[in-house]
């Protein structure tokens, strides 16, 4: 399944410059036009050969880590993501801290006393927080954080990275983390509190009361796990999803990562680019579904089984 | 013999009769949603400005009896830039839930009517697409098949929407398909039309309403950050994604324009998205089944 999976993107990648209208070097190139580029770029892509050929010859460049030559900033593709892939990895990992570490406990105690008062304010507030886009939000905080109250390092354009300075590169990615940390606490809340009070009502939990085991005991031990085969599959495919909607994100912060070379390259036209960071996203998406179908293995075994 | 037929009435339902109320919220949202479409449908008839007239006299004017909701850098109407600009939003949703709907729905009942050979080789094409990152996707395709217009955007989100939207309506349909009355009907020999149409349809239709709302809310969303990316209607056609994107700029001086057409699209989203659940409450559908 994997393997026909990452098969397809890499047929739909490589059939994407033919999708561009009229020849594909000449508007590939587009600056870079001359005999001699054109020419290399005809190699490269074998674009002189038929078309069930010309995938062999770039996905065998593609396989050795060769994604081609961007003739617009005249660098190789895979070191434009090399140096990207990292930012990305970054935000994604502190948006996820930050979204379980508040979503785990405030789902806990919805599915305690569900239609309580705090449940009704946690839902209804996660509710109002699902309505607000990413790009919504972001343009707000920057608005209300940067601007208003000045903190520093926290507009537009003030990245800072991991290796100069920790500090401020915390600082400059805090916005971007928060905004997606929020999109998928609001996600993460829902299945969570869901499920929580689902498996409140088994047996094994009223057996687990009846034994007199204190309520933070059982949340934890007896009930926690069951409930998060669905958080976990939510979350596989919401990673993958942030990969996509951290790029607004990132291109309006101009923190560079790889949304923001993805943006910026549509808008240059630089095709090779995009083609190299739809298909790194891509196939980085299926392995990240892939190694959480893994995960919820682990958690329950009884989903292999059946 | 009357309180035997009642009491087991009384155990078919075997919740206690309370009937659920939508609430006033309910209405109110369907209210604003229905009010958002009038003005979208009627906006060259209503009394608007110009949502492209650039009137240099009154730059980023404040809210006022002339410009209700004040003026962009450009001097150009807000109030009447939102109302044009939820056309965009509108008719790229409405667009693209057409095409998923039109291919993904009946093809996930006939599968789930179906079962057999048909439905498993179609599932496992769709689950192969399923697994593509569609957002991805639809970026990359938007960006490479130039020139761009409103129609290739409506198609490329309406098939990359197809999968997800036959995966929730063959979930559906599986349930009703093998409740007793599909089978007295199948028993009774009513064709396979009749009972796709009579049986499937109205049970199964619940469910897709709440989905089709859910689906135009997330598609507004997704045209408003394809309008960020610069892949969606150019300028000076307004759309709530274009206007969020141009405020950014001068954020600093007029905050206003950030803010007005971010409150327009969010109420649209948190309406859509109440109807959306309301109804999926209403109609007793467990979420886990969407």
């Amino acid at each position: 399944m994997l393997i026909v999976i990452v098969f397809i993107i890499t047929v739909g990648a490589f059939y994407l410059i033919h999708l561009l209208p009229g020849d594909p070097a000449v508007v590939i190139l587009g600056t870079g036009d001359s005999p001699a580029n054109r020419a290399k770029l005809y190699r490269q892509l074998g674009l002189n050969k038929p078309i069930l050929e010309q995938y062999f010859v770039w996905i065998k460049n593609v396989v050795r880590g060769n994604l081609g030559t961007s003739f617009i900033s005249q660098t190789s593709v895979w070191s434009t993501i090399k140096t990207a892939l990292p930012i990305d990895v970054e935000i994604i990992f502190l948006s996820q801290i930050l979204a379980f570490a508040v979503a785990i406990p405030t789902a806990m105690r919805s599915a305690r006393k569900p239609d309580g008062w705090l449940d009704r304010i946690l839902s209804a507030g996660s509710f109002t927080l699902l309505s607000i886009p990413s790009f919504v939000m972001i343009v707000l905080l920057v608005l209300f954080v940067a601007i208003k109250l000045g903190i520093p390092h926290t507009g537009p354009s003030s990245y800072i990275s991991l290796s100069a300075d920790w500090i401020g590169n915390l600082e400059s990615l805090a916005l971007p983390s928060f905004t997606l940390a929020v999109g998928s606490y609001v996600v993460y809340y829902r299945v969570l509190r869901s499920d929580l009070i689902a498996t409140l009502q088994e047996e094994f939990i009223t057996m687990a009361r009846s034994k007199g085991i204190s309520q933070r005991r059982i949340m934890w031990r007896h009930a926690f796990r069951p409930s998060t085969v669905a958080l976990l599959g939510t979350a596989g495919v919401n990673i993958g999803g942030l990969l996509a909607g951290g790029f607004i994100v990132q291109y309006l912060l101009s923190i560079p990562g790889l949304g923001y070379t993805l943006i910026a390259s549509i808008g240059r036209s630089d095709y090779l680019v995009v083609q190299g960071v739809v298909l790194v996203v891509s196939v980085g998406v299926i392995l990240i579904n892939f190694a959480f179908d893994i995960v919820i293995n682990i958690v329950d075994p009884r989903i292999s089984r059946e | 013999m009357y309180v035997n037929e009642m009491v087991e009435e009384a155990s078919v339902h075997n919740r206690p009769e309370r009937k659920k109320r939508l609430g006033l919220l309910f209405w109110i949202c369907v209210g604003w949603i229905a009010l958002n479409l009038l003005a979208a449908a009627l906006a060259n008839v209503l009394p608007l400005q110009n949502p492209i007239f650039q009137n240099y006299a009154s730059v980023n004017a404040g809210p006022s009896l002339h410009h209700l909701l004040g003026t962009d850098d450009l001097g150009r109407d807000i109030f009447s830039r939102i109302v044009f600009g939820s056309r965009v939003s509108i008719e790229v949703s409405l667009g693209a839930m057409v095409i998923g709907f039109g291919v993904g729905a009946p093809l996930g009942m006939l599968a789930a009517y179906r079962r057999g050979k048909f439905d498993s080789i179609l599932s496992s094409v769709m689950y192969v697409f399923l697994a593509f990152p569609a957002i991805i996707a639809t970026i990359a395709v938007l960006s490479f098949w130039t020139p761009r217009s409103l129609l290739k955007i409506i198609v490329v989100i309406g098939v990359a929407s197809i999968p997800l939207v036959y995966r929730v309506i063959r979930s559906a349909a599986m349930t009703v398909a093998t409740k007793d009355y599909v089978v007295a009907a199948k028993v009774q020999g009513a064709t396979d039309r009749r009972i796709l149409m009579k049986e499937l349809l109205p049970n199964v239709a619940p469910i897709g309403i709440s989905f089709l709302l859910v689906g135009i809310a997330t598609v507004v969303t997704l045209e408003g950050a394809l309008a960020f990316l610069g892949l969606s209607v150019n300028a000076p056609t307004p759309s709530w994604g274009n206007m969020i994107n141009e405020s950014l700029a001068i954020l600093q001086t007029n905050p206003w324009l950030a803010i007005f057409p971010s409150l327009a699209m969010c109420l649209f989203l948190l309406c859509l998205n109440f109807i959306g659940d309301r109804l999926r409450a209403h109609f007793d559908v467990s979420e886990g089944k969407l």
